[in-house]
């Protein structure tokens, strides 16, 4: 038995019946329909916004069901300065979440502060939640943001998941 | 077999009324609710607290300030050529207009406004368009999104990625360009960049033009916006309303054509005006404006001094050492030219003493720079005066009296951005 | 068409001694009112008298180390008549307080509470004077030249806290105003605390 928790798959040995692990397929169903909480702040909330419309369609990956409520999303995908005055906000809005949840930092300002080296910018938002993916650019293409997805959805489908609901009960 | 019993339902209205009568304690007390800085309907982070009577709003309080970057601060501590990335950020759906806005005011205070080459103005002015279609398409866009009609923002982004590909041959980037240099802009138009702009002005007429079909005569469209945040005349002045906002209103007030810069005074173009002043009016005028922006890059690409492909080599910024970077050739090889290049980068472009405001048309209104400089490279107080920070202003009168619903409509159509607003 | 020379002219008529002679620059015209705590009148007999019917913006400047330590400039705007006019005022640091002209002009409302927001100059008569771009119950004043750009660290508990930036020897440029080139090198500046 492998410990790996990736699907395991062959078409001409099974045919129509897939013999898995739970694990994986679990994780190949949370991966293929990340529902992203946009935490669209400033600039970057339009390359976010760009990555959902028709050229770099973000729908392909199954993350197109931009939620805005923190109840129904599994990552946070924070585009723009988090400033101090917002930054008791994200964070309340991402203990809101259920898990397994995710944070996707987009952009120079949501990773460490950016240009905005100042007052009243927080710099980086990984002083109040726990970042995954750091995404740089400022703005990050949509492509950037894309390739931070797939590997969002690599990383779900290595995470394991009966072994954390047995340690849990 | 069931009982049928044929129910009489009569006007939920004057059911309503008769219930209110019997029952006169039932008027509750005012619900206040957070329309929060997350919110998919305010375009970016801006809170609104509203005092509800059922559905109607009686109070409303915006509070802005959740994206307070500091930039003002920050321009205290930046050469004139270094806050050129900060103005960018500030209405980001226009970068190229921000920029030119800032260099024409910080050009204004050293007096080197019309030294500018003839071809760097029609450039300029070129990006001034340009942004201001893109900025009108999402604004648009996002008002139509939240109001219901979703397709709208897709077919408008599909027009926006062909602006993002003209903006980054231009200058490298797609949304943060950081164009202009003092004195000029940072480089010539690439080979083959007019041929991508007539053709993308040739289809983004005819995505107006669906869109105007989609929206213009629907009937949900003009029931949701007809008569709704109706802003009159005067209210509109006091308030310090500018642009589409402003236009809407009736009130004739356009900066390219009262305050002329660059070359509008040679461009011939009309100025759309609302006459009601409603949701529906300040729509109508941007989709005019959009029509009138694509007349005028056409106009200007027709006159560009030097052609497409600038075989007279037409300079595009000043050829003054000790304002605009010298060709580096030049810098590696002769010393005067190294000592210009050596100042300008590390103490950054002398500046008079003195102080002067220069109002730009943004595609979001009025963006004004008021610059206090007491010599030296850097300002001693930039002041940015945000088109979104005073239409914001507005709310508190104009929501009162409106249902829940229509705040939405509202805030689309005022169409802000609260980088800018809250610089 | 009045100009602007004229307009001003005007109101130095009406005024007297209190507003100065225009000064002008790069074609704009400034007047400076000699006591701030009259704004109110003068500001009234813009509007009604001279058409000046748009506030453009009111910004305030600290000029840290002379006195009077505050200065606020009116931009108005006539849309009747087509010019611009800018009103200057000086306020000391021990008054810290001048007249509002929220009643002129609905839009200083919001100006004037970022005034006060960055800079601490208080408004008498405000309808509503408090802060607007960074939270209330935040102790300091951003734009005072003697508050650091990287901050200083604030708690309020649920509701925003504050730390500093690091900003690793920056920001490194140039100071305004420096009388030479010796001066205007670019330098390490530690702010004034």
């Amino acid at each position: 038995m492998t410990q790996n928790a990736e699907l395991g798959y062959n078409t001409k040995v099974e045919g129509e019946v897939v013999h898995t692990r739970v694990d994986a397929a679990i994780n190949w169903f949370r991966k293929n329909s990340i529902w992203p909480m946009p935490m669209g702040l400033a600039c970057c909330a339009i390359e976010l916004m760009a990555s959902g419309a028709s050229r770099f369609d973000i729908s392909r990956f199954g993350a197109e069901v931009m939620r805005f409520s923190p109840r129904q999303s599994d990552v946070m995908i924070v585009s723009g300065t988090v400033t101090y005055k917002m930054a008791l906000s994200v964070k309340r809005i991402y203990d809101q979440m259920a898990s397994p949840k995710w944070v996707i930092a987009m952009g120079a300002c949501a990773s460490t502060g950016g240009m905005f080296r100042s007052y009243a910018t927080l710099q980086g938002v990984d002083n109040i939640v726990p970042v995954d993916f750091y995404v740089a650019g400022c703005p990050p293409r949509p492509e950037a943001l894309l390739d931070a997805l797939l590997k969002l959805q690599e990383k779900v489908s290595k995470e394991p998941v009966i072994s954390v609901w047995k340690k849990a009960s | 077999m069931a009982n049928t019993h044929e129910i009489q339902f009569g006007e939920a209205a004057a059911r309503a009324s008769r219930a209110a009568e019997d029952l006169p304690d039932l008027q509750g007390e005012k619900m206040v609710l957070n329309m929060g800085p997350s919110h998919p309907s305010t375009h970016g982070v801006l809170r609104i607290i509203l005092e509800l009577d059922g559905e109607t709003i009686t109070k409303a309080t915006p509070d802005v300030g959740y994206l307070h970057r500091g930039d003002e601060k920050i321009a205290e501590n930046m050469t004139w050529n270094q806050f050129v990335p900060y103005t960018d950020r500030l209405d980001y759906l226009a970068p190229m207009a921000n920029n030119v806005a800032y260099a024409l005011a910080v050009e204004k205070l050293f007096g080197i406004q019309d030294k500018l080459p003839p071809r760097c103005q029609y450039i300029r002015t070129i990006c001034c368009e340009l942004s201001r279609i893109s900025s009108h398409l999402l604004g648009i866009g996002c008002f139509a999104m939240d109001v219901g009609a979703l397709t709208v923002f897709l077919l408008t982004f599909t027009e926006r990625e062909k602006v993002y590909n003209l903006q980054e041959a231009l200058t490298g980037a797609r949304l943060t360009t950081s164009y202009t240099r003092i004195g000029g802009v940072a480089r010539d138009l690439p080979p083959g960049w007019v041929e991508q702009c007539r053709k993308f002005l040739s289809e983004v007429v005819i995505n107006i033009n669906e869109v105007a079909t989609l929206l213009d005569r629907n009937r949900i469209w003009v029931d949701r916006t007809r008569d709704v945040g109706v802003i009159p005349k005067d209210v509109a002045i006091d308030y310090g309303l500018t642009g589409p906002n402003l236009r809407g209103s009736g009130v004739d007030f356009d900066l390219r054509k009262k305050q002329p810069y660059l070359i509008y005074k040679d461009l011939d173009f009309d100025v759309p005006l609302g006459s009601v002043g409603d949701c529906y009016d300040r729509y109508l005028v941007r989709m005019e404006e959009m029509r009138q922006s694509v007349n005028l890059v056409r106009q200007c690409l027709d006159k560009l001094p030097g052609g497409a492909d600038n075989k007279s080599k037409e300079p595009v910024s000043i050829q003054d050492g000790k304002i605009t970077l010298p060709p580096k050739g030049k810098v590696l090889s002769s010393m005067e030219e190294l000592i210009h290049q050596f100042m300008i980068v590390t103490t950054g472009v002398n500046a008079p003493v003195g102080e002067v405001y220069f109002g730009h048309e943004n595609p979001k209104g009025e963006l004004g720079f008021y610059i206090n400089s007491r010599g030296g490279g850097t300002p001693y107080r930039l002041k940015i005066r945000a088109p979104s920070f005073v239409n914001l202003s507005v709310l508190p009168y104009l929501l009162p009296g409106h249902l829940m619903s229509d705040t939405v409509s509202i805030l689309g159509s005022l169409d802000f951005v609260m980088g800018e607003c809250d610089r | 068409m009045a100009t602007s020379l004229e307009l001003a002219q005007q109101l130095k008529a009406k005024f007297g001694d209190l507003i100065s002679e225009p000064a002008e620059f790069r074609g704009e015209l400034t007047v400076t009112i000699a006591d701030a705590q009259r704004i109110g009148e003068v500001a009234a007999f813009c509007k009604a008298e001279l058409g000046f019917d748009y506030l453009v913006d009111a910004s305030g400047v600290d000029n840290y180390g002379e006195d009077p330590r505050w200065s606020l400039a009116y931009e108005l705007f006539s849309t009747t008549k087509n010019v611009y006019l800018r009103l200057k005022t000086h306020v000391s640091e021990e008054k810290g307080e001048l007249p509002t002209v929220s009643n002129v002009w609905r839009t200083a409302d919001w100006h004037e509470r970022e005034v006060y927001d960055m800079m601490g100059v208080r408004f008498i008569g405000h309808p509503d004077l408090r802060r607007i771009l960074m939270w209330e119950g935040y102790p300091y004043h951003p734009l005072r030249k003697d508050f650091p750009l990287a901050g200083k660290p604030t708690e309020l508990p649920e509701v925003a806290f504050s730390k500093t930036t690091p900003m690793e020897g920056g920001p490194f440029v140039t100071v305004s105003g420096g009388k030479d080139s010796a001066a205007r090198e670019p330098r390490i500046r530690i702010p004034e605390d």
